[in-house]
């Protein structure tokens, strides 16, 4: 039992944040840490997972492995576990991280702690804090297997430094197995238009059913892309068609963790809370002044989102200088 | 001939004030238990699918009895029959996912599992993968249509949704899937269907039925805490104008690095 494997997340070849922010995670454990890249043309990831921190990268780099699918990856996700025995195998718990971290955890008989927030070694256990309950409470766990495979929620653990000095030692492996085995296959795929990624985002700025329209989205988004965020709805705004489901919030939309969180027309349901009640800036703006979201803000403007929105966008731009 | 198989279970209603006692253990006061709402599309799903290909659709709950409401839901809505498999409460995604695998191999003839794109509670988004390896089965999950389903020819092609955008992603069935909203409007249960779950006798399968040692689970459940606490110290940016307003919190914000 040795060294802590973390996974790198990507989409054809970019790296999500939350695949660097596990070698974070991976650093509050004691041991080695081997980055694992799969991918095709993804030798560059190898060169970064170095630059975050990682001490060792096993790469395998095959055509096989272009688009993530469960199949490849999870069978030689689980053959590196049972050869190299690690400690914990840690992933952002993004999509694909989820998916392919439960596969191998089955495969391998280990436990799996999921969505982790906080992070500890305890004796030969793995000891983590994760949310429960949609978010409403947390709930403490620990790993009874030889090897955890542990999901980490994004932007609950810090983006590490990158230090472009740091190199180390690759090892390449081969598939696990072969490319006609596979049964599934990636036909097409469709970019979102103008998609930001909530899980990700620094600033987030929501709007509510008070928003009234799509067009009613304008000063909501004109106020994110001042403030270089990303735009989220509730599921009120959602269900009435002003804006897609992918921007929801809440206990059956994203969970989201951003630095800064701004809520207008935003009753604060307890379904809204539970996605975004981990933020640590929590401004509200409502015209009524007992609104539920009042509660959790750290800071309030009582007034009418149509015209607070806008003034906050120009007093952006005059001190951002934009 | 086609079965399907959905697997759901209770959780209290969305919102419930869910808080740790003094006990340790949590509480969600007076509040209702309610089929897990993403369970609604995998229930309507499995039942759309059985009436275009004429076949069968089961519903499944690993757990206490707690949770024949939730299988008598799902029967009331259009599922043709229900199946409890016993387990302790605290079992974790390992062990629902051996019990589950052996429950689908006692079917048989199950081609397709569908589930609801994740457990409100829970929210691990785990069981649909840890069951597909253990039946050595296809997953995809996150799907927002099914573009095409042969149970004959043993072939499925479904849209997908990922972080960056839409995937069209073909597979061979017998598969695991789990559904998001997009996928349909959910079917509220039928008077006959109210009538047919109320008489309904539910089985219920134990692990040793199914073959399946009842080993501790892997992950263990130290305890639970509330959150810690947030608000109550709001601060209302005063001013005459919502411009002033405006300027005070930009200000604020710049002050604290959150901008
Ligand atoms: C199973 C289930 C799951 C759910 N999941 C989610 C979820 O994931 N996410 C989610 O968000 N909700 C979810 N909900 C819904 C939730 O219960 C609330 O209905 C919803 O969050 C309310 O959205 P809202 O705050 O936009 O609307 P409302 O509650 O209607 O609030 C609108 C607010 O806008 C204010 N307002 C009105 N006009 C203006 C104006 N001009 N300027 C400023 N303020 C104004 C009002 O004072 C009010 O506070 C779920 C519900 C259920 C049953
Ligand atoms: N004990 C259980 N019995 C039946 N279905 C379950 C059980 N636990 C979770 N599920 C289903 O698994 C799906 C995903 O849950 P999760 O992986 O926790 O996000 C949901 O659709 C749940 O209804």
């Amino acid at each position: 039992m040795s060294g802590i494997f973390v996974w790198i997340d990507h989409f054809r070849g970019k790296a999500l944040p939350a695949a660097w922010e596990a070698i974070s995670a991976a650093k509050t454990l004691e041991g080695e840490i081997t980055a694992l890249v799969f991918g095709s043309g993804v030798g560059n990831l190898a060169t970064l997972a170095f630059h975050y921190g990682a001490h060792k990268v096993i790469l395998c780099d095959d055509p096989s492995l272009a688009d993530f699918r469960l199949e490849p990856y999870a069978a030689l996700l689980t053959k590196l576990v049972s050869d190299h025995a690690p400690r914990a195998v840690l992933s952002g718990a993004t999509t694909r991280g989820r998916e392919l971290l439960a596969a191998a955890a089955a495969d391998s008989e280990s436990s799996l702690l999921s969505d982790v927030t906080e992070l500890s070694a305890e004796g030969d256990s793995i000891k983590a804090v994760r949310p429960a309950y949609a978010g409403k409470v947390l709930s403490e766990v620990a790993s009874t297997s030889r090897t955890a495979f542990v999901t980490l929620r994004s932007r609950a653990f810090a983006l590490p430094a990158a230090d472009a000095s740091r190199s180390g030692e690759v090892i390449a492996v081969a598939p696990a197995i072969p490319a006609d085995q596979i049964a599934t296959q990636v036909e097409a795929f469709e970019e979102q238009r103008g998609s930001v990624n909530l899980t990700d985002a620094a600033i987030i700025i929501t709007g509510g059913r008070a928003v009234g329209s799509a067009e009613g989205f304008a000063p909501v988004r004109e106020l994110a892309e001042v403030l270089g965020g990303a735009v989220g709805a509730t599921r009120a705004a959602v269900d009435a068609g002003y804006i897609p489901y992918a921007h929801q919030v809440g206990q059956t939309g994203k969970v989201v963790s951003p630095t800064l969180y701004v809520a207008a027309g935003v009753s604060g349901s307890i379904q809204h809370q539970a996605g975004m009640r981990t933020s640590k800036i929590i401004v509200a703006v409502n015209k009524d002044p007992d609104a539920p979201i009042f509660k959790i803000a750290q800071y309030g403007i009582v007034g009418d989102l149509f015209k607070v929105l806008p003034a906050l966008s120009a007093a952006a731009r005059a001190k951002l200088g934009k | 001939m086609s079965h399907i198989v959905v697997f759901t279970r209770n959780t209290p209603d969305t919102a419930a004030k869910v808080e740790v006692g003094a006990d340790g253990a949590v509480t969600w006061g007076t509040a209702q238990l309610v089929l897990n709402p993403w369970d609604e599309y995998s229930v309507t799903e499995a039942v759309l699918l059985r009436d275009a290909h004429k076949g069968k659709a089961t519903v499944l709950s690993i757990g206490a009895e707690t949770h024949n409401d939730a299988l008598k839901q799902a029967l009331a809505i259009g599922m043709d029959e229900a199946i409890r498999i016993a387990a302790d409460a605290e079992h974790d995604a390992l062990t629902f996912a051996t019990l589950a695998a052996a429950a689908i191999r006692k079917l048989g003839d199950v081609s397709l599992a569908i589930f609801g794109k994740e457990f409100v509670d829970s929210n691990s988004d785990a069981h649909i993968y840890m069951l597909a390896r253990k039946l050595g089965w296809n997953a995809v999950g996150a799907v927002s249509k099914i573009v095409a389903i042969d149970f004959a020819a043993k072939t499925l092609k479904v849209e997908r949704m990922v972080e960056e955008g839409k995937q069209i992603v073909s597979t061979r069935l017998p598969a695991v899937i789990s559904v998001l909203k997009d996928i349909n409007e959910p079917k509220s249960p039928s008077f006959i269907g109210i009538r047919k779950a109320s008489k309904a006798n539910i089985p219920v399968w134990t692990a040793a039925d199914l073959g399946v040692n009842n080993a501790a689970p892997a992950v263990k459940v130290v305890g639970f805490r509330n959150l810690p606490v947030r608000g109550g110290n709001c601060e209302i940016i005063e001013g005459a104008t919502d411009q002033e307003k405006a300027e005070k919190l930009i200000a604020k914000l710049l002050e604290e690095k959150a901008l």
